[in-house]
C-alpha cells in the first residue's frame, strides 16, 4: 500500500501530527466508541462552558484513517457551541480531510458517533 | 532516506541474473514454440530446458511441469481440474470430497469454495492448532470413500508455520493401498508450496506429493509466471482450452521469457538453499529476539516448524496498518493481517483460525526477509519499531 496515494495529504498530516490527542482529568463528557466492523477503539473527552466545548482531547486505537478523523473532528468543533458541534457530519469530517478512501469511510462514521455520544454524555451528567 | 523492503513474502524484485537470462527471449529470440522453424525451436528449447531445471528441482520427470500464470492459477488447475476429470472417471453418484486446511491461501479456499457451489465438490476444513499446525489424526479422520483430494499447504504466508508435509504424504500412500483393493479412487495429495520452495525440500516422491503449487515472483523471477508438478497418472482435465501447450493441459501461447526466467530463478534456489536458509534464520532470529524485547509483544507461529523468512508479531495496543503506515514513514516496508488492511476489513482468515481474536489480529505485523536483507537492516527496525508502537500507544486509549 502506498500511503501517499491511499491518504489524501490532510490525513497523512494528521496522523503523523495528530491534535489534541490524549485525555482531559475530570471531563465534562467522555464517550468510547468501538467499531465492529474492523476493532477501531475511539474515546472523545470534552469540556463544556456556557454552552460551549472549551476543550476536547481525543484517544483512539486503530488504523490511519480512524486517527485522522479522530483528530479532525477535535479541530472542527473545539471551541464550538454544543448545538453546532452536533451537527457535524460524516461527510463534513471525510470533506474536511480531502476525502477518505471508501473503505475507510466507516472511520468517520465512528467520529461523528463519538462526538454525539460525548455530548449525551455530558447532558446526562449535569 | 534508506528503504528497507522486509516483505518478501509478498513478493520479491527479478534478480540481475534472472533478468539478463530472460531478456534476449523478448526480441532476438521471440519466436513461438508451437512453429518448425529455427525461432519456434529456439524457444522450444529454451522451455525444455527450463522445466527440466524445474523436475531436477522437484526430483520429478519433465513432463510432470505445467507452466502457468502464477500460483493461484496452478492452485485452481489442480483442484478445479483434478474434481473435474474424476466427476467424470468415477461413475459412483457421491460427489468427490476435498480435505483442506482453515490457514490456506485464498485460492485454495476460494477454489474450493467455488466447486462446493457448483456441487462439484464438499469440502472439509480442517481446524489447526495455535501455532497453525493441521493434525495429521484430523486427516485420516476427515477421509472417507468419496475423498478424492487433500490439499494442505506446505508453508503458511502470514505466520510462516510449516506443516507436516511428509507425514501427510505417507499416510495418504498408506490409505491409498487399502483404497484401490476396494476399487476406490485413490487420494490425491497437493501443496500450495509458494513459501517453502526457497528454503524446505520439494522432492516430490520424499515427501509424497502428487500436486505442487508455487509462483516466481517469491524467488526473484517476475510476477506472472508460475508452475505446477502433476504427478504421472493423476487425471487433471485442463481449465483453459485452446491449442496443445504445456501436454495438453495449460491452452496458450507459452511465455518463453518468463518460463526461461522461472527456471534460472530455481537454478539459482538449488545451488544456494541451504546457505541462504542459514542466513535468513540467523537474520529473522535477531530481528524476533530484538522485537520481543518491547513489552506487550508476542509472537506467532511455531519457534521451529517455522520457514526462516517470516517473523509475525501480535502488538497490543497498536493497529496494524498505522504501524506499516509509520514504518513507512521511516522507509520501512512490511506488512499486516489487520482488518484496517484488508480492503474487505475482516481480520486474517489465518490468525482467526489459529484463535486469535479480532482484536488481537488487528495489531498484528509480518517481516518477511530475502536474498538482500542486511545485518544493517534489522538493528534499524529494532531500533525503528519501538518508536512507532510508543507513539501508536500514546495514542490508544487505556482500555482497563
Amino acid at each position: 500500500m502506498n500511503f501517499n496515494q491511499f491518504y489524501s495529504k490532510k490525513v497523512l498530516e494528521h496522523i503523523r501530527h495528530p491534535k489534541n490527542m490524549g485525555e482531559i482529568k475530570n471531563p465534562d463528557g467522555v464517550a468510547t466508541v468501538g467499531n465492529p466492523v474492523c476493532g477501531d477503539i475511539m474515546r472523545l473527552f470534552i469540556k463544556v462552558k456556557d454552552n460551549r466545548i472549551s476543550d476536547i482531547k481525543f484517544q483512539t486505537l486503530g488504523c490511519g484513517a480512524a486517527i485522522a478523523t479522530s483528530s479532525m473532528i477535535t479541530t472542527m468543533v473545539k471551541g464550538k457551541p454544543l448545538f453546532e458541534a452536533e451537527k457535524i457530519t460524516k461527510q463534513a469530517i471525510a470533506e474536511a480531510l480531502g476525502g477518505l478512501p471508501s473503505t475507510k469511510l466507516h472511520c468517520s462514521v465512528l467520529a461523528a458517533d463519538a462526538l454525539k455520544r460525548a455530548i449525551e454524555n455530558y447532558r446526562s451528567n449535569k | 532516506m534508506k528503504k528497507i523492503y522486509l516483505d518478501n513474502a509478498a513478493t520479491t524484485p527479478v534478480s540481475p541474473e534472472v533478468l539478463a537470462a530472460m531478456e534476449p527471449y523478448f526480441t532476438n529470440k521471440f519466436g513461438n514454440a508451437s512453429e518448425p522453424h529455427f525461432w519456434g525451436q529456439e524457444a522450444r528449447k529454451a522451455i525444455d530446458e527450463a522445466r527440466e531445471k524445474i523436475a531436477n528441482f522437484l526430483g520429478a520427470k519433465p513432463k510432470e511441469i505445467i507452466f502457468t500464470s502464477c500460483a493461484t492459477e496452478s492452485i485452481n488447475l489442480a483442484h478445479k481440474g483434478l474434481v473435474e476429470s474424476i466427476k467424470y472417471k468415477v461413475s459412483s453418484t457421491k460427489c468427490p470430497h476435498i480435505i483442506t486446511s482453515l490457514v490456506e491461501h485464498k485460492a485454495v479456499l476460494e477454489s474450493c469454495k467455488h466447486l462446493e457451489k457448483i456441487g462439484w465438490a464438499k469440502v472439509t476444513y480442517l481446524l489447526v492448532d495455535k501455532y497453525g499446525v493441521v493434525d495429521i489424526k484430523d486427516i485420516k479422520q476427515a477421509i472417507r470413500p468419496e475423498t478424492v483430494l487433500v490439499s494442505i499447504m506446505y508453508a503458511n504466508n502470514e505466520v510462516g508455520t510449516i506443516q507436516p508435509i511428509g507425514k501427510i504424504g505417507r499416510l495418504i500412500k498408506e490409505i491409498n493401498v487399502s483404497r484401490v483393493a476396494c476399487h476406490l479412487s485413490p487420494v490425491y495429495f497437493h501443496t500450495d508450496a509458494t513459501q517453502a520452495i526457497q528454503y524446505l525440500d520439494c522432492n516430490v516422491d520424499g515427501l509424497g506429493i502428487d500436486l505442487l503449487s508455487f509462483s516466481g515472483h517469491k524467488l526473484y523471477a517476475p510476477k506472472g509466471i508460475g508452475a505446477l508438478y502433476i504427478r504421472s497418472g493423476v487425471p487433471v482435465v485442463r481449465q483453459q482450452d485452446g491449442g496443445g501447450q504445456e501436454y495438453n493441459l495449460r491452452a496458450g501461447t507459452e511465455n518463453v521469457p518468463y518460463i526461461v526466467a522461472l527456471g534460472k530463478a530455481i537454478e539459482k534456489v538449488s545451488s544456494i538453499k541451504y546457505q541462504v536458509s542459514k542466513r535468513t534464520k540467523r537474520l529473522r532470529d535477531k530481528l524476533i529476539n530484538g522485537v520481543l524485547k518491547i513489552s506487550g509483544v508476542k509472537l506467532v507461529g511455531h519457534s521451529n516448524k517455522q520457514v526462516p523468512h517470516i517473523a509475525t508479531f501480535i502488538v497490543e495496543g497498536a493497529e496494524g496498518e498505522a504501524m506499516l503506515l509509520l514504518l513507512s514513514d521511516k522507509g520501512i516496508a512490511a506488512s499486516s493481517g489487520s482488518a484496517c488492511t484488508s480492503g474487505l476489513l475482516k481480520p486474517s482468515h489465518v490468525l482467526t483460525a489459529m484463535g486469535y481474536k479480532p482484536q488481537e489480529a488487528h495489531g498484528s505485523l509480518r517481516f518477511s526477509l530475502g536474498k538482500d536483507t542486511t545485518l544493517k537492516e534489522i538493528d534499524y527496525v529494532i531500533k525503528v519499531l519501538p518508536e512507532v508502537i510508543k507513539k501508536l500507544r500514546k495514542m490508544a486509549p487505556k482500555l482497563i
